[in-house]
């Protein structure tokens, strides 16, 4: 069995002392070891930002790329190799703003892997700037007098562009985190886990207290995961409540199910390079 | 005189949506299997419907290399192409149309044309077999064996079932048996093909045929004209071969997902126009800092921006060479024939897996697009060299280990025990991050100096560069990559008189070619040392600044002397290259000479792109 030490990497984290961003490492790191998956089968691949350093903190296989491109290379790397548990890993800046067409898009697509996005509504690594989530009329470095963009909703983007499994956790909360991970590393799909993950130093709106004044969990209500409109709806609800936990779970064919290429089972990656078959390739020539 | 007869030219025009591509390619695959050596290139525009399209076929009993410059055989869809092209027809050549559509009198056409109008509801009672049975009828008058074109009528109508192939069967014949009865048998005439079956192509199937050969496994792209019938060649075999093709919401996540596949082992291509390469670029440097093998293909169209989508230029090369910030090592190839498009294909795989880092394949639309036979490529001993793979390790390896060639043995994610970190933010050999608290300045130096060191040892695995032709010739034709084959008939034509219409006696002197198949990194050493041998040197260079030219000064210091440009988006023509070389030989001029070049289209003066292109049909835009 598995140990969420089995899974700490080289390089101790250099987020801000108090960062959301770790309790999301650990959550990870002990979904990982409760499912017992061998770090050198798990491939994490991030994008730029202060939470897209994951990769680098963790023990398994990791790609640390171009910002808001995570979600492309993780697709490749998963459609390439099928044996390898995908997870990818940013920030709302990466995911949710410059990468947010790839974000649709795989959502579409239901590649049997695990999105998880550390969302702190700001931009933490480039100093405080406005985020595609920050609130309407929030202050900032670069909204000084007031965002004047509505925050986009990224549970309910993610309903609607066909994700099949959709959870939000909070960084203060990390068992409960924890345990969404599992549940979408374990579901058969894409699934997206959105993370309430503060940034202590730029959010001075959206803290820790702010978020357990205000936080539920679904499952204490007795939400139905099966049920499309509610998760939508809840999607929305905001202010003096905020839901987490599972909106939504539904089984439907994955990508790798239904592509040729991969029928056979036998990963990409694996399969002999020499083709014996290029004579009959040639005769569509003649 | 018409051209000799060796060889023989057709063209067929009309609208968009004429089906001229289809019946152009069951006439150039008759031949093909016929027997002779084919070039087409369809000349055709940014619309579905409408338009003017015009495909130019030559075929030969000697290798033809490029759609040539005359015009022997007209096949008039529509009448916008009898007045654009009827009094080009060499005389004892012919124009074919359907007299249901428009009249033809003498007038449109040359002297010593003949007219074969075919009446064609009254002879085949339906106007969808126009073409097949205008076909019937230049068979008849070129005197061509009609047993190919009758096998591929079948071929290419079998999903329609048998009532379909037999009307168009009929068709075919009836129409031969009216021109047998009511025309005179051409009088240019090709010679008799020597009975073998040739394959055919263009470049974009032959770089996908590569990819496969080569052990491409992924192939990932968003659509663009003139890259799109890669995507569409590649993805009639993906369920054969096993290759999975995917379609991408855009030409980032298209490489991105090349870089991913790449990463975790697959031998993955991308391939777009310069458009899409534009958005590529971030993740050009992000493969060579992460030294994820990944192969790109940019098919060149005309630029800037948007700029001619359907028409061929050669004015990227500094956007590839300039691709992504930051030094990086990368190679780019362009291929200059069918053949080293498959060849230079699988050498980029093994390039990119050697030397862990992304290749660039540079066409364009000419190249990419055309139709040309070729003699068998290699398909029994494919060369295919991954460079070391280590397959278990212990907890001590370094990813990015500095090595005295600069290539560090790769593992790939899912071996126990080498598990790193891939970053593109600077690292050091254990993939650990320095761009955030560590910051160390001599780790960078190292690390960059490890990755740029590839180079030297990458320069010395591509193939060299070559003068072709008579290496103490008057004048250098210099290019790179499409322009090689309208060269070398320009060079065989003035030194041996090869083309008699073109002659060769009053060339004024000798001329060989040296174009340039490997453009990154640059051969500079060879390149000087050839430059210094030429007398004279005249680039070709589709583009309009000289690209290629810059490239050579910067790399060796050389100038080119005389420059022959073309940017109007057609292919170069044989007589344009001819002309200016020989002017060049006979007048030797003092200053440096930089002449430019346009096709005829035989664009009506009175053409107006305000009008209706097609008649009353839904006009859409190919991009």
């Amino acid at each position: 069995m598995a140990h969420v030490k089995d899974y700490i990497g080289k390089v101790k984290p250099d987020w801000c002392p108090g960062c959301g961003d770790f309790a999301v490492l650990n959550a990870l790191q002990r979904a990982l070891a409760e499912l017992d998956i061998a770090p050198h089968t798990v491939q994490v691949v991030s994008g730029i930002g202060c939470s897209s350093n994951l990769p680098g903190f963790i023990h398994a296989y990791g790609f640390h790329g171009l910002h808001g491109r995570s979600l492309p290379v993780a697709s490749g790397a998963r459609l390439g190799n099928t044996d390898l548990t995908v997870i990818a890993t940013g920030g709302d800046g990466d995911g949710y703003g410059i990468g947010v067409g790839h974000f649709v898009h795989t959502c579409r697509r239901n590649i049997n892997m695990t999105y998880i996005v550390m969302d702190n509504q700001v931009y933490g690594l480039t100093t405080g700037q406005a985020s595609p989530t920050t609130e309407k009329d929030i202050r900032t470095k670069s909204t000084p007098e007031g965002t004047i963009e509505i925050a986009l909703n990224p549970v309910g983007l993610a309903l609607v562009c066909g994700a099949t499994y959709v959870a939000r956790g909070f960084s203060g909360d990390h068992l409960h985190l924890a345990q969404l991970m599992k549940g979408a590393i374990e579901h058969k799909g894409f699934a997206v886990v959105d993370v309430f993950s503060p940034c202590v130093t730029y959010n001075k709106h959206n803290t820790y207290p702010w978020f357990r004044e205000r936080v539920y969990k679904l499952e204490d209500e007795k939400h139905d995961t099966s049920d499309f409109r509610l998760a939508v709806e809840k999607s929305f609800e905001w202010g003096a409540r905020i839901p987490l936990g599972l909106f939504y779970k539904v089984e439907r064919p994955t990508y790798e199910d239904e592509e040729p290429a991969l029928r056979s089972g036998i990963p990409l990656a694996r399969q002999p390079l020499e083709r014996p078959d290029l004579a009959a390739i040639m005769e569509d020539f003649i | 005189m018409a051209q000799t007869a060796t060889e023989l030219t057709v063209w067929i025009g009309g609208a968009a949506g004429d089906g001229i591509a289809s019946a152009g390619e069951s006439f150039v695959k008759a031949c093909s299997r016929s027997g002779y050596h084919v070039f087409a290139y369809n000349s055709y525009q940014s619309v579905i419907r409408g338009g003017h399209v015009c495909m130019h076929i030559r075929i030969g009993t000697h290798k033809v290399y490029t759609q040539g410059d005359e015009l022997d055989y007209l096949i008039a869809l529509n009448a916008d192409s009898l007045r654009r092209y009827g009094k080009r027809v060499m005389p004892g050549g012919a124009i074919f149309y359907n007299t249901d559509k428009f009249q033809a009198t003498p007038e449109h056409a040359g002297r010593d044309v003949q007219l074969v109008g075919l009446p064609v509801m009254e002879l085949v009672g339906n106007q969808l077999m126009q073409n097949t049975a205008l076909l019937g009828a230049l068979m008849q008058v070129l005197g061509l064996d009609a047993a190919a074109i009758r096998r591929l009528i079948q071929e290419r109508f079998q999903k329609k079932g048998e009532a379909v192939i037999t009307a168009n069967l009929e068709a075919f014949d009836k129409s031969a048996e009216y021109a047998k009865a009511k025309s005179r048998p051409g009088t240019i005439r090709v010679g008799a093909g020597d009975g073998q079956r040739r394959p055919i192509a263009g470049g974009n199937p032959m770089m996908g045929f590569g990819a496969l050969a080569a052990g491409c496994r992924f192939y990932s792209a968003y659509p663009m004209t003139p890259a799109s019938s890669l995507l569409h060649w590649l993805v009639k075999f993906a369920a054969k071969t096993g290759l999975l093709v995917k379609q991408c919401e855009d030409e980032i996540s298209a490489l991105n997902m090349a870089i991913g596949a790449g990463h975790v082992g697959v031998r993955a291509m991308t391939g777009t126009s310069g458009g899409g390469f534009a958005l590529m670029t971030e993740a050009v440097g992000e493969a060579s800092m992460t030294e994820t093998p990944v192969v790109i293909v940019e098919a060149q169209r005309g630029g800037p921006s948007t700029g001619l989508p359907t028409k061929t230029e050669q004015g990227d090369l500094f956007q590839l060479l300039g691709a992504s910030q930051g030094d990086y090592p990368r190679a780019i190839f362009a291929p200059r024939t069918l053949q080293e498009c498959y060849d230079m294909t699988i050498l980029a795989f093994n390039i990119a897996e050697r030397y862990q880092c992304p290749v660039l394949l540079a066409t364009d639309l000419y190249l990419a697009e055309r139709l040309e036979t070729f003699e068998g490529v290699n398909i029994t001993q494919v060369p295919i060299e991954r460079g070391e793979l280590v397959t278990q390790g212990d907890g001590s390896y370094r990813r990015f280990l500095i090595t005295k060639t600069g290539v560090s043995p790769r593992a790939l994610p899912g071996t126990p025990g080498t598990v790193y970190t891939a970053a593109t933010d600077e690292h050091d050999e254990d993939g650990i991050v320095i761009s955030d608290v560590f910051t160390n300045p001599a780790i960078r130096v190292k690390m960059m100096e490890k990755r740029m060191r590839k180079m030297e040892f990458l320069v010395k695995d591509l193939p060299p560069p070559e003068l072709t032709g008579p290496q103490d010739a008057d004048l250098t034709l210099v290019g790179w990559g499409s322009t090689y084959q309208v060269m070398l008939e320009a060079m065989e034509a003035m030194n041996h008189g090869g083309l008699s219409a073109k002659g060769g006696s009053a060339s004024g002197g000798t001329v060989n070619v040296l174009c340039l198949r490997v453009v990154w990194p640059f051969q500079a050493a060879e390149v000087r040392s050839l430059l210094e041998r030429c007398k004279l040197t005249m680039s070709v260079e589709a583009n309009f600044t000289g690209q290629i030219v810059k490239l050579i000064r910067m790399e060796t210091g050389l100038s080119i002397r005389h420059h022959l440009r073309k940017y109007d988006g057609e292919p170069f023509e044989p007589r344009q290259v001819i002309e200016q070389a020989r002017k060049i030989l006979q007048t030797k001029p003092r200053e440096s000479v930089v002449a430019t070049v346009v096709s005829d289209e035989g664009i009506p003066p009175d053409f107006s792109p305000i009008e209706s292109p097609a008649n009353g049909a839904e006009v859409s835009r190919q991009h």
